[in-house]
Protein backbone atom coordinates (compact mmCIF):
# COMPACT_ATOMS: atom_id res chain seq x y z
CA UNK A 1 0.00 0.00 0.00
CA UNK A 2 1.70 3.04 -0.94
CA UNK A 3 0.52 6.83 -1.34
CA UNK A 4 -0.50 6.44 -4.94
CA UNK A 5 -2.21 3.21 -4.43
CA UNK A 6 -6.28 4.51 -5.46
CA UNK A 7 -8.84 3.01 -3.65
CA UNK A 8 -12.41 2.69 -3.78
CA UNK A 9 -14.93 2.65 -1.02
CA UNK A 10 -14.79 -1.20 -1.06
CA UNK A 11 -11.16 -0.91 -0.44
CA UNK A 12 -10.42 1.99 1.51
CA UNK A 13 -9.27 0.85 5.51
CA UNK A 14 -11.74 0.93 7.89
CA UNK A 15 -9.29 3.50 10.03
CA UNK A 16 -7.24 5.27 6.61
CA UNK A 17 -5.66 7.53 8.81
CA UNK A 18 -3.46 4.53 10.35
CA UNK A 19 -2.06 2.53 7.84
CA UNK A 20 0.92 3.73 6.67
CA UNK A 21 3.89 4.57 9.29
CA UNK A 22 3.69 8.22 8.73
CA UNK A 23 -0.09 7.96 9.72
CA UNK A 24 0.18 6.44 12.80
CA UNK A 25 3.65 8.63 13.46
CA UNK A 26 1.49 12.11 12.65
CA UNK A 27 -1.48 10.68 14.87
CA UNK A 28 0.48 10.06 18.05
CA UNK A 29 2.93 13.01 17.28
CA UNK A 30 0.14 15.14 16.95
CA UNK A 31 -1.91 13.91 20.73
CA UNK A 32 1.83 15.01 21.77
CA UNK A 33 1.19 18.04 20.48
CA UNK A 34 -2.23 18.53 21.95
CA UNK A 35 -0.62 17.55 25.24
CA UNK A 36 1.67 20.78 25.17
CA UNK A 37 -1.28 22.55 24.15
CA UNK A 38 -3.15 21.11 26.85
CA UNK A 39 -0.29 23.00 29.57
CA UNK A 40 -0.31 26.16 26.94
CA UNK A 41 -3.60 26.79 27.80
CA UNK A 42 -3.69 25.77 31.59
CA UNK A 43 -0.58 28.17 32.01
CA UNK A 44 -2.92 31.17 30.69
CA UNK A 45 -6.17 30.27 32.84
CA UNK A 46 -4.03 30.12 36.26
CA UNK A 47 -2.74 33.52 34.90
CA UNK A 48 -6.41 34.15 33.63
CA UNK A 49 -7.73 33.25 37.18
CA UNK A 50 -4.98 34.86 39.29
CA UNK A 51 -5.37 38.56 37.66
CA UNK A 52 -8.74 38.24 37.35
CA UNK A 53 -10.11 42.41 38.32
CA UNK A 54 -7.10 42.86 39.16
CA UNK A 55 -6.22 46.39 38.09
CA UNK A 56 -5.42 50.10 39.01
CA UNK A 57 -7.49 51.19 42.15
CA UNK A 58 -10.60 52.64 40.69
CA UNK A 59 -10.62 50.17 37.49
CA UNK A 60 -14.27 50.61 36.16
CA UNK A 61 -13.96 47.46 34.29
CA UNK A 62 -15.01 43.86 36.00
CA UNK A 63 -16.08 40.82 34.54
CA UNK A 64 -19.61 41.92 35.58
CA UNK A 65 -20.06 45.31 33.89
CA UNK A 66 -17.73 43.91 30.72
CA UNK A 67 -19.32 40.57 29.73
CA UNK A 68 -22.82 39.99 27.58
CA UNK A 69 -23.58 36.35 27.40
CA UNK A 70 -26.06 36.72 24.65
CA UNK A 71 -22.70 37.16 22.25
CA UNK A 72 -20.95 34.57 23.92
CA UNK A 73 -24.00 31.98 23.77
CA UNK A 74 -24.00 32.56 19.83
CA UNK A 75 -20.13 32.13 20.09
CA UNK A 76 -20.82 29.05 21.69
CA UNK A 77 -23.58 27.59 19.52
CA UNK A 78 -21.60 28.49 16.16
CA UNK A 79 -17.97 26.88 17.59
CA UNK A 80 -20.09 23.76 19.24
CA UNK A 81 -21.92 23.22 15.76
CA UNK A 82 -18.59 23.32 13.57
CA UNK A 83 -17.46 20.84 15.77
CA UNK A 84 -19.95 18.54 14.91
CA UNK A 85 -19.78 19.54 10.82
CA UNK A 86 -16.28 18.12 11.26
CA UNK A 87 -17.36 14.71 12.48
CA UNK A 88 -19.55 14.54 9.41
CA UNK A 89 -16.57 15.49 7.35
CA UNK A 90 -14.35 12.46 8.78
CA UNK A 91 -17.75 10.17 8.77
CA UNK A 92 -17.31 10.81 5.08
CA UNK A 93 -13.89 10.38 4.71
CA UNK A 94 -14.04 7.06 6.51
CA UNK A 95 -17.17 6.10 3.73
CA UNK A 96 -14.70 7.34 0.98
CA UNK A 97 -16.74 10.26 -0.12
CA UNK A 98 -14.47 13.27 -1.25
CA UNK A 99 -17.07 15.24 -2.04
CA UNK A 100 -18.83 14.76 1.32
CA UNK A 101 -16.32 15.36 3.00
CA UNK A 102 -15.28 18.34 1.31
CA UNK A 103 -18.84 20.35 1.53
CA UNK A 104 -18.72 19.66 5.46
CA UNK A 105 -15.09 21.15 5.67
CA UNK A 106 -16.36 23.77 3.97
CA UNK A 107 -19.10 24.01 6.37
CA UNK A 108 -17.29 24.00 9.36
CA UNK A 109 -14.42 26.86 7.83
CA UNK A 110 -17.90 29.04 7.60
CA UNK A 111 -18.63 28.38 10.92
CA UNK A 112 -15.45 28.71 12.12
CA UNK A 113 -15.01 32.61 10.47
CA UNK A 114 -18.17 33.50 11.99
CA UNK A 115 -16.95 32.73 15.21
CA UNK A 116 -14.09 34.45 14.59
CA UNK A 117 -15.51 37.86 13.23
CA UNK A 118 -17.65 37.72 16.55
CA UNK A 119 -14.61 37.55 18.75
CA UNK A 120 -13.40 40.36 16.48
CA UNK A 121 -16.18 42.42 17.26
CA UNK A 122 -16.54 41.58 20.57
CA UNK A 123 -12.14 42.71 21.11
CA UNK A 124 -12.88 45.58 19.36
CA UNK A 125 -16.08 46.54 21.70
CA UNK A 126 -13.86 46.10 24.37
CA UNK A 127 -11.31 48.28 23.43
CA UNK A 128 -13.65 51.15 21.96
CA UNK A 129 -14.67 51.70 25.84
CA UNK A 130 -11.09 51.94 27.25
CA UNK A 131 -10.55 48.10 28.14
CA UNK A 132 -7.10 47.60 26.34
CA UNK A 133 -5.06 45.21 26.11
CA UNK A 134 -2.37 47.34 28.24
CA UNK A 135 -5.15 48.94 30.41
CA UNK A 136 -4.49 46.43 33.67
CA UNK A 137 -3.08 43.46 34.48
CA UNK A 138 -6.91 41.73 34.00
CA UNK A 139 -7.17 43.02 30.62
CA UNK A 140 -3.87 41.35 29.26
CA UNK A 141 -4.92 38.13 31.09
CA UNK A 142 -8.27 38.01 29.36
CA UNK A 143 -7.01 39.30 26.02
CA UNK A 144 -4.18 36.82 25.75
CA UNK A 145 -6.02 33.44 27.19
CA UNK A 146 -9.02 34.20 24.84
CA UNK A 147 -6.59 36.03 21.88
CA UNK A 148 -4.65 32.99 22.36
CA UNK A 149 -7.98 30.65 21.79
CA UNK A 150 -8.86 32.96 18.62
CA UNK A 151 -5.34 32.54 17.21
CA UNK A 152 -5.90 29.00 17.42
CA UNK A 153 -9.20 29.59 15.57
CA UNK A 154 -7.45 31.08 12.99
CA UNK A 155 -4.66 29.13 12.09
CA UNK A 156 -7.46 26.16 12.47
CA UNK A 157 -9.19 28.08 10.01
CA UNK A 158 -5.95 29.08 6.98
CA UNK A 159 -4.91 24.45 7.79
CA UNK A 160 -8.18 23.28 6.66
CA UNK A 161 -8.74 25.77 3.88
CA UNK A 162 -4.89 24.91 2.71
CA UNK A 163 -5.79 21.35 2.70
CA UNK A 164 -9.18 21.58 0.68
CA UNK A 165 -6.77 23.57 -1.77
CA UNK A 166 -4.10 21.98 -2.17
CA UNK A 167 -6.35 18.03 -2.33
CA UNK A 168 -8.87 19.69 -4.42
CA UNK A 169 -8.96 17.16 -7.19
CA UNK A 170 -6.27 14.85 -5.75
CA UNK A 171 -9.26 12.31 -3.79
CA UNK A 172 -8.24 10.76 -1.07
CA UNK A 173 -5.01 8.64 -0.82
CA UNK A 174 -3.45 7.23 2.75
CA UNK A 175 -1.06 9.96 1.72
CA UNK A 176 -3.91 13.04 2.98
CA UNK A 177 -5.91 10.95 4.88
CA UNK A 178 -3.99 11.35 8.24
CA UNK A 179 -4.34 15.20 7.16
CA UNK A 180 -7.51 15.53 7.26
CA UNK A 181 -7.64 13.67 10.29
CA UNK A 182 -5.28 15.41 11.94
CA UNK A 183 -6.90 18.71 11.14
CA UNK A 184 -10.36 17.61 12.60
CA UNK A 185 -8.66 16.81 15.47
CA UNK A 186 -7.34 19.84 16.09
CA UNK A 187 -10.69 21.67 15.45
CA UNK A 188 -12.10 19.49 18.17
CA UNK A 189 -9.46 20.48 20.42
CA UNK A 190 -9.96 24.04 19.69
CA UNK A 191 -13.68 23.56 21.43
CA UNK A 192 -12.73 21.59 24.12
CA UNK A 193 -10.92 25.20 25.12
CA UNK A 194 -13.54 27.00 24.50
CA UNK A 195 -15.51 25.10 26.81
CA UNK A 196 -13.30 26.08 30.00
CA UNK A 197 -13.78 29.83 28.09
CA UNK A 198 -16.84 30.40 28.24
CA UNK A 199 -17.22 28.52 31.54
CA UNK A 200 -14.75 29.65 33.52
CA UNK A 201 -14.10 33.21 32.02
CA UNK A 202 -17.78 34.10 30.64
CA UNK A 203 -20.22 32.29 33.22
CA UNK A 204 -18.11 32.11 35.98
CA UNK A 205 -17.29 36.21 35.84
CA UNK A 206 -20.94 36.90 35.27
CA UNK A 207 -21.56 34.83 38.54
CA UNK A 208 -18.87 36.74 40.63
CA UNK B 1 5.39 2.67 2.49
CA UNK B 2 7.23 0.12 4.58
CA UNK B 3 3.65 -2.09 4.39
CA UNK B 4 3.92 -4.76 2.01
CA UNK B 5 0.33 -5.68 3.00
CA UNK B 6 -1.50 -6.20 -0.47
CA UNK B 7 -5.31 -4.01 -1.17
CA UNK B 8 -7.79 -5.96 -0.04
CA UNK B 9 -11.43 -4.65 -1.26
CA UNK B 10 -14.19 -6.07 1.21
CA UNK B 11 -17.18 -8.12 -0.22
CA UNK B 12 -20.35 -6.82 -1.24
CA UNK B 13 -21.54 -7.99 2.45
CA UNK B 14 -18.72 -7.23 4.05
CA UNK B 15 -18.91 -3.44 3.09
CA UNK B 16 -22.82 -2.74 3.71
CA UNK B 17 -21.53 -4.36 7.12
CA UNK B 18 -19.35 -1.51 7.76
CA UNK B 19 -21.54 1.22 6.02
CA UNK B 20 -24.00 0.29 8.65
CA UNK B 21 -21.75 -0.06 11.40
CA UNK B 22 -20.86 3.46 10.44
CA UNK B 23 -23.88 5.38 10.08
CA UNK B 24 -24.91 3.82 13.41
CA UNK B 25 -21.64 5.43 14.90
CA UNK B 26 -22.74 8.78 13.63
CA UNK B 27 -25.67 8.53 15.17
CA UNK B 28 -24.26 8.27 18.01
CA UNK B 29 -22.37 11.08 17.19
CA UNK B 30 -24.96 13.18 16.71
CA UNK B 31 -27.30 12.58 19.78
CA UNK B 32 -23.43 13.74 21.79
CA UNK B 33 -24.14 16.44 20.04
CA UNK B 34 -27.65 16.99 21.13
CA UNK B 35 -26.30 16.33 24.63
CA UNK B 36 -23.45 18.92 24.82
CA UNK B 37 -25.86 21.33 23.36
CA UNK B 38 -28.28 20.80 26.38
CA UNK B 39 -25.81 20.97 28.86
CA UNK B 40 -24.55 24.38 27.59
CA UNK B 41 -28.08 25.39 27.37
CA UNK B 42 -28.69 24.44 31.34
CA UNK B 43 -24.96 26.14 32.03
CA UNK B 44 -26.11 29.39 30.16
CA UNK B 45 -29.81 29.54 31.35
CA UNK B 46 -28.60 28.67 35.42
CA UNK B 47 -26.30 31.80 35.32
CA UNK B 48 -29.16 33.83 33.72
CA UNK B 49 -31.60 32.42 36.30
CA UNK B 50 -29.28 34.34 38.70
CA UNK B 51 -28.54 31.66 41.44
CA UNK B 52 -26.35 31.98 44.50
CA UNK B 53 -22.25 31.80 43.32
CA UNK B 54 -21.59 29.07 45.48
CA UNK B 55 -24.10 26.73 44.34
CA UNK B 56 -24.06 27.61 40.80
CA UNK B 57 -20.17 27.45 39.98
CA UNK B 58 -19.48 23.56 41.20
CA UNK B 59 -22.76 23.08 39.09
CA UNK B 60 -20.89 25.07 35.76
CA UNK B 61 -17.58 23.25 36.20
CA UNK B 62 -19.16 19.96 36.54
CA UNK B 63 -21.58 20.21 33.51
CA UNK B 64 -17.49 21.55 31.29
CA UNK B 65 -16.37 18.47 32.77
CA UNK B 66 -18.88 16.50 31.54
CA UNK B 67 -18.80 18.41 27.83
CA UNK B 68 -15.12 17.99 27.50
CA UNK B 69 -14.64 14.29 28.48
CA UNK B 70 -17.98 13.98 25.87
CA UNK B 71 -16.02 16.08 23.04
CA UNK B 72 -12.59 13.91 23.86
CA UNK B 73 -13.91 10.47 23.69
CA UNK B 74 -16.35 10.73 21.01
CA UNK B 75 -15.69 13.56 18.68
CA UNK B 76 -11.85 12.80 19.27
CA UNK B 77 -12.98 9.25 19.01
CA UNK B 78 -10.98 8.58 22.39
CA UNK B 79 -13.02 6.11 23.83
CA UNK B 80 -11.51 3.59 20.61
CA UNK B 81 -9.19 1.54 20.72
CA UNK B 82 -5.75 2.29 19.85
CA UNK B 83 -5.98 5.32 21.80
CA UNK B 84 -3.81 4.61 25.07
CA UNK B 85 -0.96 6.37 24.09
CA UNK B 86 -3.35 9.68 23.13
CA UNK B 87 -4.90 9.00 26.64
CA UNK B 88 -1.05 8.92 28.01
CA UNK B 89 -0.08 12.24 26.49
CA UNK B 90 -3.18 13.89 27.27
CA UNK B 91 -3.37 13.12 31.02
CA UNK B 92 0.03 14.04 31.48
CA UNK B 93 -0.43 17.17 29.75
CA UNK B 94 -3.08 17.71 32.19
CA UNK B 95 -1.60 16.36 35.03
CA UNK B 96 0.89 19.06 34.41
CA UNK B 97 -1.21 22.10 33.37
CA UNK B 98 -3.15 21.53 36.53
CA UNK B 99 0.27 21.73 39.40
CA UNK B 100 1.09 24.92 36.89
CA UNK B 101 -2.37 26.40 38.11
CA UNK B 102 -2.28 25.33 41.88
CA UNK B 103 0.98 26.72 41.97
CA UNK B 104 0.44 30.38 40.28
CA UNK B 105 -3.23 30.40 42.14
CA UNK B 106 -0.85 29.93 45.72
CA UNK B 107 1.33 32.39 45.23
CA UNK B 108 -0.63 34.92 43.92
CA UNK B 109 -3.51 34.44 46.21
CA UNK B 110 -1.58 33.93 49.10
CA UNK B 111 0.89 36.81 49.39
Amino acid sequence: MDFNTKYTPQSWPDHPEQVTLEGKNKFLGFWLFLAGETVLFSSLFATYLALKNKGPSGMEFSTQTLFELPLVFVMTMILLTSSLTSVYAMYHMKNHNFKGMQTWLAITVILGIAFLCLEIYEFNHYVHLGFTYGQSAFSTAFFTLVGTHGLHVAIGLGWIILLLIRNAKRGFSLYNAPKYYTASLYWHFIDVVWVFIFTVVYLMGVVG
Amino acid sequence: MSHDAHVYSKSQTEYEYTRRVRREAMRGQVTTFAIMIFLTLIAFSAVAAGFSEYFIVPILLLLAAIQVVLQLYYFMHMSEKNHGMAAFFLYSGAILGFTLFLTFLTIVWWN
